[in-house]
């Protein structure tokens, strides 16, 4: 049983590798001595220790999430799908995109992940494409072990695109590989061209920021100037593209990149 | 952000390591650009170890630095969160050294154990 979800599926867990063993790595001291780090100690208490050993573990928090990302990574490949993680802040422009994307674009199909509701997933499957949705219940953020459940839900004949759009949310998706190729940060231009310094995690691992809804920049006096030299200082690897999905503005530079 | 589930996995990982055995210390490395507040993982730190065997256990946390390699003249640099460029050669290609890390490096336990 999955010690994750719950779930029994045996094929959607790797096993606990012995390299998660400690090192056992023999260091005596007594504890009171000024260790030579260069950290703050939290010494909350008075009484002395006996003497202590070190033991070498050198985990990360995430392991577990990596773990399942890299084996929806490989499932990928396999498949031959490249994939798109899609975040953003809520009402950005993430469906909208995907809804003209699938329509446009043949081979493609969708995850969605939401707290609540199928609305998104019903929306995308009504342009004939293949979607399907994650709720979350309360869960800030997709991860990679919610996506390898979902997978078995799509039917993937002749799809070589896979979008996962993720919940709408700066900070915490930001932390979870999903497995994906690419990730693909969107920045409507209602919400400030500061933007991307609030939130330097998740701009910083952009592979695109996609600057939307850009039929309302005059309404909103979205200053572009500002916003493209903010984005570069803030994402620097990041391509930037600029898009419309309503007017089409910039979608076939949208499309273009997907294919690159 | 999720510090407590976090720090709930970091705490897992240790006491998988000692066996249960009482824990002295865990020493936990934290980056800029892992998501995750120093202050917010001391405070789950504290609300999780009661009744367990780091109940008397010390958070040694490493804050390290963000820090990047400039590809194009090969400085090594650190830098704060959201300015990234190359402060020799004002390049934005840079390569990502460090700052992004939380994990367990390593627990203190009695020595006899």
């Amino acid at each position: 049983m999955c010690d994750t979800c719950g779930c029994g599926d045996p094929h959607l867990h790797p096993h606990d590798h012995a390299h998660d063993h400690a090192h056992d790595h023999t260091h005596h001291h007594e504890h009171g001595h000024g260790h030579s780090h260069d950290h703050v100690h939290d010494h909350a208490h008075g009484h002395a220790h006996p003497p202590a050993r070190t033991i070498e573990v050198q985990k990360p928090a995430l392991a577990l999430n990596q773990r399942y990302a890299d084996q929806n990574r490989g499932w990928f490949r396999a498949k031959g799908l490249t994939v798109f993680n899609l975040l953003s802040s809520p009402g950005s422009g993430k469906t909208t995109l995907l809804e003209h994307t699938l329509r446009a674009v043949p081979g493609c199909a969708a995850v969605v992940g939401d707290l609540q509701t199928e609305n998104d997933a019903n929306r995308l499957r009504a342009t004939g494409a293949p979607a399907v949705q994650i709720t979350t219940g309360a869960t800030c953020h997709l991860d990679a072990h919610m996506v390898a459940h979902a997978l078995p839900k799509l039917n993937l004949d002749g799809v070589t695109r896979l979008f996962i759009e993720n919940v709408g949310n700066l900070v915490c998706p930001a932390s979870y590989d999903l497995g994906e190729d690419r990730r693909v940060v969107l920045l409507s231009v209602t919400e400030g061209e500061d933007k991307p310094q609030k939130y330097p995690v998740i701009f910083h691992n952009a592979d695109l920021v996609l600057i939307t809804k850009c039929d309302l920049a005059e309404a909103v006096g979205f200053d572009r100037d500002k916003a493209l030299t903010i984005i570069r200082q803030v994402a620097p690897r990041a391509q930037i593209l600029e898009v419309s999905a309503r007017t089409g503005q910039g979608m076939a530079e949208w499309q273009a990149w997907l294919s690159s | 952000m999720h510090e407590l589930s976090l720090m709930s996995q970091l705490l897992a990982d240790a006491t998988a390591a000692t066996e249960g055995a009482p824990i002295h210390a865990l020493k936990v490395r934290v980056g800029p650009l892992s998501g995750v507040v120093p202050e917010a993982l001391r405070f789950a730190f504290e609300s999780l170890i009661p009744g367990t065997p780091a109940a008397n256990a010390r958070l040694d946390l490493e804050e390290t630095p963000l820090r990047f390699h400039c590809l194009r003249c090969h400085a090594d640099y650190a830098t704060p969160l959201g300015l990234y460029n190359c402060p020799q050669c004002g390049a934005t290609d840079s390569e990502l050294r460090g700052g992004n890390e939380l994990e367990l490096i390593s627990i203190e336990v009695p020595d006899h154990v």
